[in-house]
């Protein structure tokens, strides 16, 4: 996690003082996302659907699974809740309203373990930090808390 | 061929083997580029060429650092009890931390300013504001001691502040926490904050021999938050200007609430205007308390004085006196450029960076050219007072320091990073990132007439990864870049004392020539001081028992005390004999509940010490003196109550 992160900051300082970035009136938080790392194939690594952590296909069944939002909604309490309410009103973050309808699970689930490596990466993260100017902290989720506060976002979202 | 030193040779192959790396990063140690290393390399037993003064934030301290290695020289303390020092504990300087609400021992030193004259640093002395109990102090730059501290009424969280005027001849104290005013009822409900609630502006005059402060005037503004300040300077000299927030007027959940408007404002006061009312009378006198604390030279011995009354200027009375400037948004840092023209407000949640004119401030408010008025204060508009924008300049604008060549630096605390911009097109020339979100940075002389911008220091709030790690509680990491060139360059990291909010530097040869290498022991006027051994004593008054203790390489006189009874306060009163440079003795004894005391040479320091036990008690020097400092001990002998002990001592019998 760390390692990424600073792997990302050292990949903006190096593309600074290699030339990349120099008199440039762009955010250097962009900077990371001005040149896209491609795999050995030529292809775009990174994918902004998906986002960049360790989740990769979120298996999501179509109806709500009642005890696991409701754990969510536990960790949501503790870990979300100063942050983020669940209209549409952003407080430091976004409010969570319709979260789920524009991101798929594995963006949702791979911001909240991996948001520093995400913030450098991701136009969509990018965008909502020009807005609420403070990067999102990693609260140290496990995998379960993870798909359980996704739950509850679910179940935010209306579905049943 | 000119001989280079082995050490800078080593420094020089390993930073450019550090180089070599650059494009390939392995870890945040590759940052560095260049001959970085023999940049901020100061050579054993060499001098820095600059002192650096910085603020130690929740220490409540001021610390000393060389420029450009980074090393610390020293740890002023100011706010906070120090007791390695005696600092809060000795007799002589408890009253230094007296405040209306009585002894406070812990501050909050946001910023610093050294004193200037016609603009310049001038190396007499360093202010520092105490943000939690609203204070300022001031820094002896003789003795690096604080010499004085002064409390401000009508305040609530002493943020912008202490900023300074061109000669010194105001340091200013804005409040970041508008309060009921202490001479009205302050039992009010919070949300009636609107209605009650008021920000003071203090004006503190400055004794220009001494350096005495006493507060000339307060001006009552409407309640917002002030958060920073600078005055004017050259044609501007004779204004001040104070970023402000909380326009909205919250009094709770302010991140949200208090980040609504599109633009908050820059206020521009008058100051000169502010005098001539003073001088007709138009200020009111009112009631309140606060400390006035002074450190006598010659005694060695603080006074507090309380005082009980304060000059009051309701700025909605004089229409002429202040103008607000609207600012986008949130604006934090409020920075005066080195010719006095251009005023840089950094929104913090801006987008942007606006530069306002001085002389287009001027045109508009004689033309009256206003969009309204807020709380019965004129506000200009933002076009006619507006020199130009900086675009996209970064994330979270904080601060803007200057070089001697018309550009600017303004520090990014959300893209993490340094700014460099020409002031007069406003466009940017050269970006450099910082290691984690920086807060303050610093150029020496950077907020003054003349900047000596050699180099930059970068103030960063997150450490994370930067050094070893040390548990969850981190040092707070600052950056040095070399800017003489176009491109800013990293050379050096350092960490910090407590967290650095502001600082100033100074070339060390306007401070260096000013520090005193010890107390003259004739001109010693402290009441109990013991000039000579021959005068060492035990005075028994009452329950009371005064020891005049001399110390001189490697004893203390007298070193055996007998006949102190339980019941009795002990007041050593030590002093140290030796008149050479770096010789202090320190002196503790068992069981004291008190500190130690260091004691300077030719000073006199006292020890409370209230007995809790019969027996023996061993003291000693705490400060290793000599070959034969182990042998520097002493004891005292406590017998119970009513004891018939008689009370004897001697040295060497």
């Amino acid at each position: 996690m760390k390692r990424t992160f600073l792997t990302a900051i050292i990949l903006s300082v190096i593309l600074f003082a290699c030339g990349g970035g120099q008199g440039d009136s762009k955010p250097a938080a962009t900077d990371g996302a001005s040149e896209t790392p491609t795999t050995s194939t030529g292809a775009p690594a990174y994918d902004p659907e998906r986002g960049e952590g360790k989740f990769k296909d979120v298996e999501v069944p179509e109806t709500l699974d009642p005890a696991l939002a409701a754990a969510g909604e536990k960790v949501y309490s503790m870990k979300c809740a100063s942050c983020h309410k669940l209209t549409d009103e952003r407080l430091v973050g976004p409010g969570w309203k319709g979260v789920t309808l524009r991101n798929t699970a594995a963006w949702i689930m791979n911001f909240t373990t991996n948001p520093d490596e995400m913030l450098d990466k991701d136009p969509k993260a990018q965008a909502q930090l020009e807005i609420c100017l403070v990067r999102m902290p990693n609260q140290n989720l496990n995998d379960d808390e993870t798909r359980q506060v996704y739950e509850f976002m679910r179940q935010n979202d209306g579905v049943k | 061929m000119k001989k280079i030193p082995f050490q800078t040779l080593s420094l020089v192959t390993l930073a450019a083997a550090l180089l070599l790396g650059a494009c390939k990063p392995k870890n945040a140690g590759t940052a560095v580029s260049g001959d970085a290393g023999a940049k901020a390399y100061v050579a054993p037993g060499k001098y820095d060429e600059f002192y650096s003064f910085v603020s130690g934030g929740f220490s409540g301290q001021l610390s000393v650092y060389g420029l450009p290695s980074g090393r610390l020289l020293r740890v002023i303390p100011v706010f906070s009890v120090d007791p390695e020092k005696g600092w809060g504990y000795s007799e002589e300087t408890k009253p230094m931390l007296n405040t209306s609400h009585g002894m406070v021992p812990w501050d909050d030193l946001h910023h610093v300013q050294m004193s200037q004259t016609n603009g310049e640093i001038d190396g007499r002395w360093v202010f520092g504001n105490g943000n939690n109990t609203p204070r300022i102090a001031r820094i002896d730059l003789a003795t690096f001691r604080t010499t004085e501290i002064l409390e401000i009424p009508n305040s609530g969280g002493n943020h912008s502040s202490p900023f300074i005027t061109e000669n010194t001849e105001y340091v200013v104290a804005g409040t970041r926490f508008s309060v009921p005013m202490d001479f009205n009822n302050g039992d009010v409900p919070i949300n009636t904050y609107k209605e009650n609630f008021k920000g003071s502006i203090t004006f503190i005059s400055v004794d220009k021999e001494h350096g005495n402060m006493d507060i000339a005037f307060q001006l009552q503004c409407p309640g917002v938050n002030f958060d920073l300040s600078h005055a004017g300077k050259g044609k501007s000299h004779g204004w001040f200007f104070f970023s402000c927030y909380n326009s909205e007027q919250a009094n709770t959940l302010l991140e949200v609430n208090a980040s609504k408007n599109d633009k908050d404002f820059i206020m521009a006061v008058n100051w000169k205007k502010a005098e001539e009312l003073v001088k007709a009378g138009k200020g009111k006198k009112q009631a309140v308390r606060y400390a006035s604390n002074r450190w006598d030279e010659k005694t060695h011995t603080a006074t507090s004085t309380i005082k009980n009354e304060v000059l009051v200027i309701d700025v909605k009375d004089h229409p002429e006196l202040v103008y607000l400037i609207p600012c986008p948004k949130s604006p934090h840092g409020c920075d005066v450029d080195p010719t006095g023209e251009y005023i840089v407000g950094s929104g913090k949640l801006a987008a942007l960076i606006p530069v306002f004119s001085f002389d287009k401030l001027q045109k508009a408010i004689a033309a009256k050219d206003f969009e309204g008025e807020y709380e019965g204060i004129p506000v200009v508009k933002y076009e006619s007072a507006l020199y130009g924008e900086v675009q996209k300049p970064g994330l979270g604008p904080l601060h803007t320091e200057f070089d001697s060549k018309g550009n600017a630096y303004t520090s990014m605390f959300v893209s993490s990073e340094v700014v460099k911009w020409n002031i007069k097109d406003l466009k940017v020339l050269d970006r450099a990132s910082t290691f984690y979100s920086v807060g303050h940075l610093m150029i020496p002389g950077g907020d003054s007439k003349k900047p000596n911008d050699k180099y930059l220091v970068a103030y960063n709030k997150i450490t994370k990864d930067r050094y070893l790690p040390t548990g969850p509680e981190l040092s707070q990491s600052a950056q040095i870049f070399d800017i003489s060139g176009d491109k800013m360059q990293l050379i050096l990291d350092f960490p910090t004392i407590g967290e650095p909010h502001y600082a100033q530097a100074a070339p060390a040869d306007v401070v260096k020539g000013r520090s005193i290498k010890f107390f003259d022991i004739k001109a010693n006027e402290h009441p109990r001081a013991t000039k000579s051994e021959a005068d060492a004593k035990v005075i028994r008054e009452g329950n009371k028992v005064h020891v005049y203790m001399t110390t001189i390489r490697s004893h203390l006189t007298p070193d055996n005390i007998e006949g102190i009874r339980m019941g009795d306060e002990v007041y050593f009163h030590v002093t140290n004999l030796e008149q050479d440079w770096d010789v202090p003795h320190g002196f503790a004894i068992k069981g004291a509940d008190n500190a130690e005391l260091l004691i300077m040479p030719g000073e006199t320091t006292t020890l409370k010490w209230v007995p809790d036990r019969v027996g023996i008690f061993p003291m000693y020097c705490t400060d290793f003196c000599s070959a034969l400092h182990q042998e520097m001990t002493g004891y005292i002998r406590v017998s119970p109550a009513g004891s018939n002990v008689p009370l004897t001592f001697h040295t060497g019998k």
